[in-house]
């Protein structure tokens, strides 16, 4: 084999705080060739920007190496100088941000930036530069490259912006070295499968060592060759990546892939407790030792070594040996979760769930007809001094929500999911349509709803930490709506307030915490009992795991259901993330700009025929599994701006268009034999041949 | 762009009527009464009522505001009582010697402002920042009549190089004025140059913290361009905006430093006027003042949408 183009060797990061190093990342080797991509997956806290940071050779100003050593074409790259390092970052390696449009200046226009990296490692004039910005755009395959090139970076969309900031990683012919932080985690899921098809097209032609580093297991599965898992600064497990999908060695990594929900797959999640030491209370020993289920006293007192289980698999693990015989169970064993026999009652039932003539159904809790939601018109000033056209996010939405049961609406970022759930309690005002939870209607602000309306819906915010305040304790967080929504003394309030969190397996001391002591997840529990403290018939949980790492989102789902379970109460599951909707949900409807294009029930949601929208997304979704077998089915990009497409608003994007009937007519919805309910030009029968024979 | 430009210049137009409506009730209610003011204490009642009537006052008080109203639109902005003299000449001449002044403090403020708040963001924490910060406070501190008496006394005093007085005869060339004007411009500026210095550092800091700030440093580019390209251009939008607004305030809220320098400006103009119960001169003034204010606030505003392509092309 060659020399590798990036080799790591042992490398220790730390940061001084209050006079103290704190590791982030301790004694990391790992070597990228040319031409391959080397995965490192890792929750939060996991250290991996931090490594990123220095692959870079751009530590942040309290950072430092503190041993070890990065080498880059062999030369060693920790004693670079500075001005040497300018020549090569953007020529020899270059890197590919998470959140595209912090990324981009937001006041140089997107070719500028392109060229002015050109520029600076070529003789090239500023013309001949802008000349090759636009060649490279063209080559990451954006629609109209020279338009592009003179737009500002607000101008385009998420997709495109990410689209740009990987021509400019790529705008150097030299390149040896491209470094992936997180490239798609801003990203819907639809424009994230067509940037991943595009890293590994273009990856072809520039033969440059990939370092591709992201939480997410789907990813890592369909783009690298080789992973390494991180955990607390530490490698875990390092393997060619079918090893370490389908013979993993190390508990922590067994246990995240059982943490991840899949399409299909109803077996109960398995969280990992616990969560990830902070940087000041690092274990000396093993690191996943305090949450590992199969840890031993030696786990407890020695640090285990990086060891050579077989060719190219390396494991941080006491224990490795036992579970390569398989004398050693990590996981539990798959039982399947709760649900999921419909009555046959319920079927008929079903058929009305979203229908909004029909009516008087007995176990709808929550009805919404024709529901729309308007933007942008604020009164006489605000229309004197309004920039905005008005913007309808949600527009004739009819949904019922039966009891104890739960609905997922998915739809990516723009679908107006969350206006729709918004404007359901109260916070955006409904322009038409009608809304009734338990036959109440819902109308005005919360201030001018009645109590009851208040106590009967409640709602689970995707980030905790914004929506608990932070001055209040978690005791006073839960007692108040106890006091005002059910009526309880101070005393009282307060002894439920107890029962609550350990409702959701918080230990009674965390009465007296503050936001600020607990971890994401401890917080999103928090949100959740506060929540159930009214005794709710419907909760509205907008993409409440979202924020949350794989191992911690598993737990919260878990905690959903069981509560659901205990108390029968609804929840209208809010998520961009189909397969946290399939695991949780009954019933499943999907929102496209404000319209929803497909309804239906949770176990006969993923079998065709479906919405050419949803196929898309479903076949857009990265599987934790590098042998998944997936259908490639790519949407271009949205466009930020313009308005509402006519007849279909998918039209545009839509990979199965017919023809003219698409842009000029609004489509029926169609409803299958399994009552499966979509909206579009093409009748189950075809578009279930359609979507069976090709691909698969 | 077009339509935001159209609703700025819609809403100068509006905030000049409104205040002119409550600068014209608010003159009213001064103490003291026209007629005391321009016929002195023991005047004959009849006398009274005919200056009343000649000077409109027995009118209903918004037939007394229109009319002044269309007089103000049309050049016709009444006689001083107090000197006899027409008012738009007299405000016009002290507004011209402002303008002067301002600009001035302006050129002397500005770029060294601007450079050394740079300086102090790029070195956070470090001496340089911490010294620029300390002395920065301390002149925003000091109040401008005791900048105004040190430098009198040291310059222009201790010294002997700059004359102590920057009243100017009305006939002086630009040559012969700018002596004059250097000490009250060095006063206006002193606290100027620590506010403006205060805010481009808190930009620039705030800017040097954005990703798209490592986007450019890991392309290769040198750090001059880092700085002068793609953080001074963004840092330097609420500093744009702040000088803009501040030659409003150096055009018409000098008051302490013109009567320090006993130079003739508008806010000398303002507190004689008020002092001698002067109203239209007062209307006449205040109102060129509001118009100074909000111009500069519309230039600010304009300015800023130019520079941020984020509000220029929406």
């Amino acid at each position: 084999m060659e020399a590798p183009i990036l080799s790591i060797e042992n490398l220790t990061v730390a940061y001084r705080l209050q006079g103290k190093w704190l590791e982030a990342v301790r004694e990391v080797s790992l070597c990228v060739s040319a031409a391959q991509t080397y995965g490192i997956v890792g929750e939060s806290g996991s250290g991996k920007s931090t490594l990123v940071q220095a692959v870079m050779g751009y530590l942040s100003g309290n950072g430092a190496v503190r041993s070890g050593a990065i080498r880059f074409e062999g030369e060693d790259w920790l004693h670079t100088p500075r001005r040497r390092r300018e020549q090569l970052w953007g020529a020899r390696l270059s890197m590919v941000p998470q959140d595209p449009l912090s990324a981009l200046n937001p006041a140089l226009t997107v070719g500028e930036q392109i060229a002015e990296l050109v520029q600076r490692h070529t003789e090239d004039t500023h013309n001949a530069a802008y000349g090759r910005a636009i060649e490279m755009l063209r080559r990451v395959k954006l629609p109209d490259p020279e338009g592009a090139a003179r737009r500002y970076p607000h101008q385009i969309s998420g997709g495109q912006q990410q689209r740009a900031l990987i021509a400019m990683a790529l705008a150097s012919p030299d390149l040896r070295l491209l470094v992936l932080d997180e490239p798609t985690t801003s990203l819907d899921v639809t424009t994230e499968a067509a940037i991943l098809d595009l890293f590994a097209e273009l990856q072809d032609d520039h033969r440059a060592a990939t370092l591709f580093v992201t939480h997410n297991l789907g990813v890592v599965a369909r783009m690298c060759q080789r992973v390494a898992v991180l955990y607390a600064g530490e490698v875990m497990e390092d393997a060619p990546t079918e090893t370490l999908y389908h013979k993993a060695l190390h508990p922590y990594t067994r246990l995240l892939l059982r943490a991840v929900p899949r399409i299909g797959d109803h077996s109960t999640l398995q969280a990992i407790p616990g969560r990830i030491p902070s940087l000041r209370k690092r274990p000396s020993a093993c690191v996943f030792a305090p949450r590992c289920p199969v840890a031993i006293d030696l786990c407890h007192a020695q640090k285990p070594p990086l060891e050579r289980a077989k060719d190219g698999h390396l494991v941080r693990c006491h224990r490795w040996h036992e579970i390569a015989e398989g004398s050693l169970r990590v996981e539990e064993a798959p039982s399947v979760a709760k649900r999921r026999e419909i009555q046959s009652t319920e079927v008929t039932f079903f058929d009305q769930l979203f229908s909004a003539e029909q009516n008087g159904a007995q176990a709808t809790i929550m009805r919404a007809e024709h529901l729309r939601v308007q933007y942008g018109v604020r009164g006489l000033l605000g229309r004197l001094l309004g920039k905005k056209l008005p913007f309808r996010a949600v527009d004739d939405v009819s949904m019922r929500v039966p009891r104890g049961k739960t609905l997922g609406l998915v739809g990516e970022s723009g679908s107006g999911k969350t206006t729709f759930a918004r404007s359901l309690i109260g916070l955006i005002e409904i322009e038409s349509g009608e809304a009734h939870l338990l036959e109440m209607p819902l109308r005005g602000t919360p201030r001018q709803r009645t109590k009851a309306t208040l106590k009967a819906m409640q709602m689970i915010f995707q980030h905790p930490e914004e929506s608990l305040n932070p001055n209040r304790t978690v005791g006073q967080a839960l007692s108040r709506p106890l006091m005002t929504l059910s009526g309880m003394a101070r005393p009282e309030a307060e002894r439920a307030a107890a029962d609550l969190l350990r409702a959701v397996s918080l230990p009674a001391d965390y009465l007296g915490r503050f936001p600020r002591e607990l971890s994401g997840g401890e917080k999103q529990r928090v949100a959740i009992a506060r929540a159930f403290a009214a005794q709710p018939a419907l909760i509205l949980c907008d993409e409440p795991v979202s924020s949350l790492d794989v191992s911690v989102q598993a737990s919260i789902l878990n905690l959903l259901a069981q509560l659901q379970a205990q108390h029968e109460v609804a929840y209208l599951f809010i998520s961009h993330d189909l397969a946290v909707v399939g695991y949780l949900a009954d019933y499943i409807a999907v929102i496209y700009r404000g319209q929803l294009v497909e309804r239906g029930k949770a176990e006969s949601f993923f079998t065709p025929p479906h919405h050419p929208y949803t196929e898309a997304l479903l076949a857009s979704i990265p599987l934790p599994d590098p042998q998944a077998k997936q259908r490639r089915i790519r949407l271009p990009d949205d466009q930020p701006t313009g308005g509402v497409p006519s007849g279909c608003r998918f039209h545009p994007r839509c990979p199965r268009y017919l023809g003219e009937i698409c842009q000029r007519q609004a489509p029926p919805w169609h409803t299958d034999e399994q009552g499966r309910h979509y909206r579009c030009h093409i009748p189950p029968h075809e578009l279930t041949v359609l979507q069976t024979e090709d691909g698969a | 762009m077009t339509a935001y430009l159209i609703r700025r210049v819609l809403f100068f137009g509006l905030t000049l009527l409104l205040t002119s409506l409550i600068v014209f009730a608010a003159v009213r209610l001064l103490p003291g009464d026209v007629e005391t003011a321009v016929l002195g204490r023991g005047a004959e009642p009849a006398a009274r009522a005919a200056l009343r009537e000649e000077l409109g006052l027995d009118l209903p008080f918004f037939m007394q505001y229109g009319n002044w109203l269309s007089g103000f639109l049309s050049g016709d902005w009444g006689n001083s009582y107090a000197m006899k003299l027409p008012i738009m000449p007299l405000v016009m001449e002290r507004l011209g010697n402002s303008l002067r002044l301002a600009l001035i403090a302006m050129l002397i403020a500005v770029p060294p402002s601007v450079l050394l708040g740079l300086f102090a963001g790029l070195n956070e924490g470090k001496l340089f920042d911490t010294v620029f910060s300390l002395g920065s406070l301390i002149l925003v501190g000091i109040p401008e009549f005791v900048m105004g008496i040190i430098l009198i006394n040291v310059v222009a005093l201790g010294w002997g190089i700059l004359p102590p007085s920057a009243s100017v005869p009305p006939d002086a060339s630009f040559g012969e004025a700018l002596p004059r004007l250097i000490l009250p411009s060095l006063t206006a500026a002193a606290v100027l140059l620590a506010y403006i210095g205060r805010l481009t550092r808190v930009g620039v800091i705030a800017e040097m913290r954005r990703t798209y700030v490592r986007t450019a440093v890991l392309k290769g580019l040198r750090w001059r361009q880092v700085i002068f390209k793609h953080v001074l251009r963004n840092a330097l939008l609420p500093t744009i905006t702040v000088i803009a607004i501040s030659l409003g305030w150096l055009i018409s809220g000098l008051v302490v430093i013109e009567n320090v320098f006993a130079y003739p400006g508008l806010g000398r103009l303002m507190v004689f006027a008020i002092q001698q119960r002067d109203l239209p001169l007062i209307l006449g003034g205040v109102m060129i003042a509001v118009t100074v204010f909000a111009l500069a606030n519309l230039i600010a505003d304009l300015l800023y949408a130019a520079l941020n392509p984020r509000i220029r092309l929406g």
